[in-house]
C-alpha cells in the first residue's frame, strides 16, 4: 500500500500553499445578504455560536458566517461568492453528524440547509422521490407511505437528520444490512460544485452514462460540493414484518446465534446486538423491561412477504434456542416492535444516565472476528479499567462501542480517547475498517493513514482535485493531508522528441 | 503500429509481452504488444513502463466487450488480464470474496457454489472464455436480470486494487460490506470502460445462492398492458428478483417474465401468490385469447390470440434450479445480446425511470417505423433498463436515423420538470459504419466534470484513449 518512493509522496503531500483567502468581513456579510436576504445570514457571535460543532462536540469553531439558502440557485450564488475570493465554505445539514465533518470554519462560510427542506415530488410507478437536501430522513418515508412505499436508509438519527447529510456520508441504518446504504438508494444529485456551477449528476434511472458521479459522490462527506436536490429510489413497504429479542446468558452465545443465522442463508432486516452494560443504561433510560440477567439480548428483524416471514421466524427461533436463548420475545405490531427498539434506540443517549460523559466510536470488523475483537475489547477494558458499553449492528460487524469516562476526573477523557483509538487499530488488524457509518470528519482523519497508503490516500485525492482544485469546499475533513492539485503529478509523460532521439540530454 | 521487436522496458517490467498479432486487433485498432501480468505488482511495472515510453493502453480481460464503446484512439499495448486468475480469499461466513481481475465470473461462480454462495451478477450468456472476468464486468458495469433486485457490479463491489497509468498502486473500500472511510474509488472505476487505469483486484460482497429459481411469464398485446404488468409487479412485495420484458419485433406480442428465487417453500408460495396478482392485476386489461384453441378457458395470464402456438401458462413456467443460463422458454435475450444475430449488428442501451416504459417503449417504435428498423427489445424493464438490437443486415444510415431520432424522443419526455431528463440512450456497440453516422455515446450530463476526472487520473490520456463518453 506504501509508496514507492517516500520522498515523492511527502512532496505530493505537502500542505497546499497558503491561498490568498479574502476575508469573511461586513462586505462578504452584504453580499450574502443580496443573495439570500438579511433574515437568513447570521453575524451575530452569539447566534453564530449554536452552530460551532455538530453531534460530535469535541470538535468545536464558531463559522465566520452563517448562510440559510432557500435555492440551488441561491447556494451557487453563494459558493461563487466563496469561490472568487478563495474563502473556504462547509455545508451543514441537521448536525448530526459523529464525526466533526460539519465543523464549521472561522475563516469560512457554512452554508445551512435546513431551510430546503422539501419532498418536491414523488413518481410512485418510477418508485422516485425528488427532494431538497434539509429534508429529513424520516419526512421521506412518511411521504411515500400513502403510495406503499418507503426510503430504505435508516439511521437512528431519522428524525432529525438530513438527507443532504445522508449523501454526504453514504449513511446507514439498522436496516442496511438487507437494504443496503445511502449510495444504493441515491440515483441522481443536483450539485453545485466548488466553484459554483450549478449541475447534475445522474439522472434519476440509476444508469447514467459516463463515470459512476453519483457514486462516487455519495459518501465523500461534503468535500466535493453541495448537494441541492436527490433522487432517491424509494421501496415497497414489506408484507410483514417481524421483531425478535432474544436473551442469552453472554456475548459469545448471541455471536454465536449471529452467525448461525447468517450462515442458515436467512438475511434479516435487521440484527442488533447489546451487552449488559448497554442495557443496565437503557433499563436505566427508558425502562425497556429486557428480561433480567441478560448477558447480551440479539434483536432480529425479519421482513418481506408473509409466508417467508413466518418461517424465517421459525427457523431464528430455532437458531437462538440452540446457541443458548433463555428468553424469546416476538413482536407483531407496531407497538410491540417500537417496545423493542427503544432499548436499542436510546442507547446513545442512555449511556449518558451511567456515566458523566462518554465517546462513541465507530468500526467495523468482518461478522466471523465479532467475538475475537469483542473480546480483545473487554480485555482493553479491564485492563485500563474503563468501562465500555458495546451496542452494535452484529449482522453487519458495524461495533459501536461506547467508551464510559468523568471529564471532571483529570486524564480520564485521554486515556478514554486512547482506548477509543486502540478498538480501531483492532479492527484495522482484523481486516474491517475505522468507520462504518459515521464518516471521517475532522475525528478520524488520523487514522487514515493506518488503513489506507499513501498511494491510496493521493489517489483518492484525485477525485477531489477533479471536482475542487482549490481546496475550499470543506476543507481538512477526511484526508490528514491536502494535496496539491495544481501539477499534474507522477507523472512523465513521453519523452520530449529531442530527449528520445539522444539530441538533448534529460537533465 | 507496426511493432516487431518488444521494447526492453516493457520486457523487464512483465516476464510475459509479445508483439500483438491479428487477433489482438481492438475493435478493428491494430495494437503493438500484448503483456499479460500475473500480478498486481507486475502490472504495476508494466504500466510505469508504459508511461515512461508514452504508450497507450487497452486493457483486456475475455474480450467479449472490447466492442463496447468507441474503438480507441490507439492502441500500443494491450494488457490481457488472463493470467491475474486467483480467487484470493473466499471468506464465506462473511460472504466475501477477494478476486483477482482475470478471473472468469464462470469459474468464480463455481467456487463459490461449493459454499452455497453467488456473486448475485448474471454471467453474460453465451460469451465466450468464462463468461467474461471480474475486470470486464466492473469495466463495463454491467448487469443482467438480477439487476432488479441485487443492482449492478458497482452495488456488489466493496473493495478495489487499481493500478494508476502512471504504475502507481491504489487500493479503496476494503474486506467489509458496511465501510465509509475514504472515497469509493470502486464507484468512479465500475462502467469507466478502462479510461481511469487498471483493474487488478476487487473484493465482492456476495449472497447465498438461492435453492430454488422459478421464471414466471406472460404475452401482453401492447406497450400499455406490458407496462402494467411490470408495475404490477414491481409494486408487489413479493420480492421478486428481476422482472424482464422481451418484445422481439414490432409485430410480437410483449413478454414480460417474473423472477422468483428463494427455498422451495417460499418460491412455490410466491408463485401462487405472482399468478394470483397478475390475473387480478391485468383482468381490465385489453387481454388476448381467453381460450385455447379447443376452446378450453386458458388461465387469464396467458399469452395472446394468434401469436402464441398454444403454448398455456403452465408451460411458460419453468424451475431451473438455480442453474446458471437454465431453459427459459421466452427466449430472453442474454445480457449483452451475444448469441443473436444483432450481435454484429448494434445495441442501443436505454435507460429511463420506469414509470414512463410505455411511453419508452413506444418511442422506441416510433423512431424504428420512421427508419424502416424493426428491432428487438429486451431488457430489465422493472429496472429500467431495456436493450435495443437492431440486425447487422439494415443500412447503418438507417439505424443511425433510429438512433439519433430516439435520442430526440426520449430528451422530450418529462417528469414535470424538476429533473432535466428522465431517459436516455447510449449506444453499447455497433458497426463502424454506424458508428460513423451517429455519436454512440450521446449527450452526457455533467461532462465537464468527468473530463476533469479523466484529466487527473489520466493526464496523458493513454488509457484507452477515445473510448469513452465525450471523447474521453
Ligand atoms: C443519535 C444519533 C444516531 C445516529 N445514528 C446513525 C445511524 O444509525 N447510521 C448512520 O449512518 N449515522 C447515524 N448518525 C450520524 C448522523 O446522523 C448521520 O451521519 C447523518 O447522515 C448526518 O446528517 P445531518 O443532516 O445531521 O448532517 P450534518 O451533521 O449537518 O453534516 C454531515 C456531513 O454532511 C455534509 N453535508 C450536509 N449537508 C450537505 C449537503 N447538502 N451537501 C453536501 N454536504 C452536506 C456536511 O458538510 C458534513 O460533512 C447518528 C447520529 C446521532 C446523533
Amino acid at each position: 500500500m506504501d509508496g514507492n518512493d517516500d520522498a515523492i509522496t511527502a512532496e505530493r503531500n505537502a500542505p497546499a500553499a497558503a491561498i490568498d483567502a479574502g476575508a469573511v468581513d461586513a462586505a462578504l456579510a452584504a453580499m450574502m445578504t443580496g443573495i439570500c436576504g438579511a433574515d437568513n445570514v447570521i453575524t451575530d457571535p452569539q447566534q453564530l455560536r449554536t452552530y460551532e460543532c455538530d453531534g460530535l462536540t469535541a470538535h468545536r469553531s464558531v463559522p465566520g458566517l452563517v448562510v440559510l439558502p432557500q435555492t440551488a440557485e441561491q447556494v451557487a450564488s453563494i459558493v461563487r461568492e466563496c469561490a472568487a475570493r478563495q474563502i473556504p465554505f462547509v455545508a451543514r445539514g441537521s448536525g448530526t453528524g459523529l464525526s466533526g465533518g460539519a465543523l464549521p470554519r472561522t475563516d469560512g462560510v457554512l452554508i445551512v440547509m435546513s431551510k430546503m427542506r422539501s419532498v418536491i415530488a414523488i413518481d410512485p410507478i418510477s418508485r422516485r422521490a425528488i427532494v431538497e437536501p434539509g429534508v429529513t430522513n424520516l419526512s421521506v418515508s412518511k411521504a411515500a407511505e400513502s403510495h406503499g412505499l418507503f426510503y430504505a436508509p435508516d439511521p437512528s438519527s431519522q428524525v432529525v437528520c438530513s438527507v443532504g447529510g445522508n449523501v454526504a456520508e453514504n449513511s446507514g441504518g439498522a436496516h442496511c444490512l438487507k437494504h443496503g446504504f445511502t449510495v444504493h438508494h441515491v440515483t441522481g444529485l443536483q450539485v453545485v460544485t466548488p466553484d459554483g456551477e450549478l449541475t447534475w449528476l445522474g439522472d434519476g434511472t440509476g444508469v447514467a452514462a459516463g463515470y459512476d458521479l453519483v457514486g462516487a459522490f455519495t459518501g465523500s462527506e461534503g468535500t466535493l460540493g453541495i448537494v441541492t436536490k436527490i433522487i432517491v429510489k424509494l421501496t415497497p413497504i414489506p408484507e410483514a414484518v417481524i421483531t425478535l429479542l432474544a436473551a442469552f446468558t453472554s456475548m459469545g452465545a448471541g455471536g454465536a446465534a449471529v452467525s448461525a443465522i447468517i450462515g442458515s442463508g436467512i438475511l434479516p432486516g435487521a440484527i442488533e446486538m447489546m451487552d449488559a452494560l448497554a442495557i443496565e443504561a437503557a433499563e436505566a433510560a427508558v425502562h425497556c423491561r429486557y428480561p433480567e440477567g441478560a448477558g447480551a439480548v440479539l434483536i432480529v428483524e425479519l421482513d418481506g412477504p408473509a409466508g417467508d416471514v413466518e418461517a424465517q421466524t421459525a427457523a431464528v427461533r430455532e437458531i437462538c434456542t440452540a446457541e443458548g436463548a433463555y428468553e424469546i420475545r416476538a413482536a407483531q405490531d407496531a407497538a410491540e416492535r417500537a417496545a423493542i427498539w427503544t432499548g436499542r434506540k436510546s442507547a446513545f443517549a442512555a449511556v449518558g444516565r451511567i456515566s458523566p460523559a462518554y465517546i462513541v466510536q465507530d468500526g467495523v470488523v468482518p461478522r466471523t472476528a465479532l467475538e475475537s475483537v469483542l473480546d480483545r475489547i473487554s480485555a482493553l477494558s479491564a485492563e485500563t479499567g474503563i468501562r465500555v458499553a458495546n451496542v452494535f449492528h452484529a449482522g453487519d460487524g458495524n461495533l459501536h462501542p461506547l467508551v464510559l469516562f468523568d471529564d471532571r476526573r483529570p486524564g480520564e477523557q485521554e486515556a478514554a480517547e486512547k482506548l477509543s483509538g486502540m478498538i480501531l487499530d483492532l479492527c484495522i488488524e482484523h481486516g474491517g475498517s475505522i468507520t462504518g457509518e459515521h464518516g471521517v470528519g475532522v475525528d478520524k482523519s488520523r487514522y487514515m493513514p493506518r488503513m489506507f497508503g499513501a498511494d491510496d490516500l493521493d489517489t483518492m485525492q484525485l477525485l477531489r482535485c477533479a471536482f475542487d482544485p482549490g481546496g475550499i469546499c470543506n476543507p481538512g475533513k477526511v484526508f490528514p493531508t491536502p494535496r496539491l492539485c495544481g501539477e499534474v503529478p507522477g507523472v512523465r509523460r513521453a519523452p520530449h522528441p529531442l530527449v528520445a532521439a539522444g539530441v538533448i540530454d534529460q537533465f | 503500429m507496426a511493432a516487431t521487436t518488444i521494447p526492453v522496458e516493457l520486457a523487464a517490467a512483465c516476464k510475459d509481452v509479445v508483439a500483438a498479432g491479428d487477433a489482438d486487433d481492438v475493435a478493428g485498432v491494430r495494437a503493438g504488444y500484448v503483456a499479460a501480468p500475473a500480478s498486481t505488482a507486475e502490472a504495476a511495472a508494466l504500466l510505469a513502463a508504459a508511461a515512461r515510453l508514452g504508450l497507450a493502453v487497452v486493457a483486456r480481460g475475455s474480450g467479449s466487450r472490447l466492442h463496447w464503446g468507441n474503438p480507441p484512439a490507439r492502441c500500443d499495448l494491450v494488457v490481457d488480464t488472463r493470467r491475474l486468475d486467483r480467487v484470493l480469499e473466499h471468506a464465506a461466513g462473511d460472504l466475501v470474496v477477494q478476486v483477482q481481475a482475470g478471473v472468469a465470473l464462470d469459474d468464480l461462480a463455481a467456487v463459490l457454489a461449493t459454499a452455497g454462495q453467488r456473486l448475485a451478477l448474471d454471467p453474460p450468456a453465451g460469451a465466450a472464455n468464462g463468461a467474461g472476468t471480474v475486470g470486464g464486468v466492473i469495466a463495463t458495469n454491467s448487469a443482467g436480470p438480477l439487476r432488479f433486485r441485487f443492482g449492478a457490479p458497482r452495488d456488489l463491489l466493496i473493495g478495489i486494487t487499481v493500478v494508476r497509468p502512471d504504475g502507481v498502486v491504489a487500493r479503496s473500500g476494503g474486506k467489509v460490506v458496511k465501510n465509509v472511510a475514504g472515497y469509493d474509488l470502486g464507484k468512479l472505476f465500475a462502467g469507466s470502460y478502462g479510461t481511469l487505469g487498471l483493474i487488478t483486484e476487487a473484493i465482492f460482497r456476495l449472497h447465498p445462492r438461492p435453492a430454488v429459481s422459478t421464471w414466471l411469464s406472460l404475452d401482453r398485446p401492447d406497450p400499455e398492458s406490458a407496462a402494467a404488468v411490470v408495475h404490477a409487479i414491481s409494486a408487489s412485495p413479493l420480492w421478486p428478483s428481476a422482472v424482464e420484458l422481451d418484445w422481439p419485433s414490432a409485430g410480437a406480442p410483449l413478454g414480460v417474465s417474473v423472477l422468483l428465487e428463494g427455498d422451495e417453500a417460499s418460491v412455490t408460495a410466491r408463485s401462487a401468490r405472482m399468478r394470483d396478482l397478475l390475473r387480478r392485476g391485468t383482468a381490465g386489461l385489453p387481454s388476448g385469447q381467453r381460450k385455447r384453441p379447443d376452446g378450453s378457458p386458458v388461465h387469464p395470464t396467458s399469452a395472446v390470440e394468434g401469436v402464441d402456438s398454444g403454448v398455456v401458462p403452465g408451460d411458460r413456467e419453468v424451475a431451473d434450479g438455480g442453474a446458471a443460463g437454465g431453459p427459459f422458454p421466452l427466449a430472453r435475450p442474454p445480457a449483452d445480446g451475444r448469441g443473436r444475430p444483432e450481435a454484429n449488428g448494434t445495441c442501443v442501451r436505454v435507460a429511463f425511470w420506469v414509470g414512463q416504459l410505455a411511453t419508452v417503449l413506444r418511442t422506441i417504435r416510433t423512431a424504428g417505423v420512421a427508419n424502416g428498423v424493426d428491432a428487438a427489445i429486451g431488457g430489465s424493464a422493472g429496472a429500467g433498463i431495456l436493450d435495443v438490437w437492431v440486425a447487422a443486415e439494415v443500412d447503418p444510415a438507417a439505424v443511425g436515423g433510429f438512433a439519433s431520432e430516439l435520442r430526440a424522443g426520449l430528451a422530450a419526455l418529462s417528469a414535470g420538470g424538476a429533473v432535466p431528463s428522465v431517459a436516455s440512450a447510449v449506444i453499447a456497440w455497433a458497426p463502424p459504419q454506424v458508428r460513423e453516422t451517429v455519436d454512440v455515446w450521446g449527450p452526457v450530463p455533467s461532462l465537464r466534470l468527468m473530463r476533469s476526472v479523466k484529466d487527473q487520473f489520466d493526464p496523458a490520456h493513454r488509457m484507452a484513449p477515445g473510448r469513452f463518453a465525450g471523447g474521453i
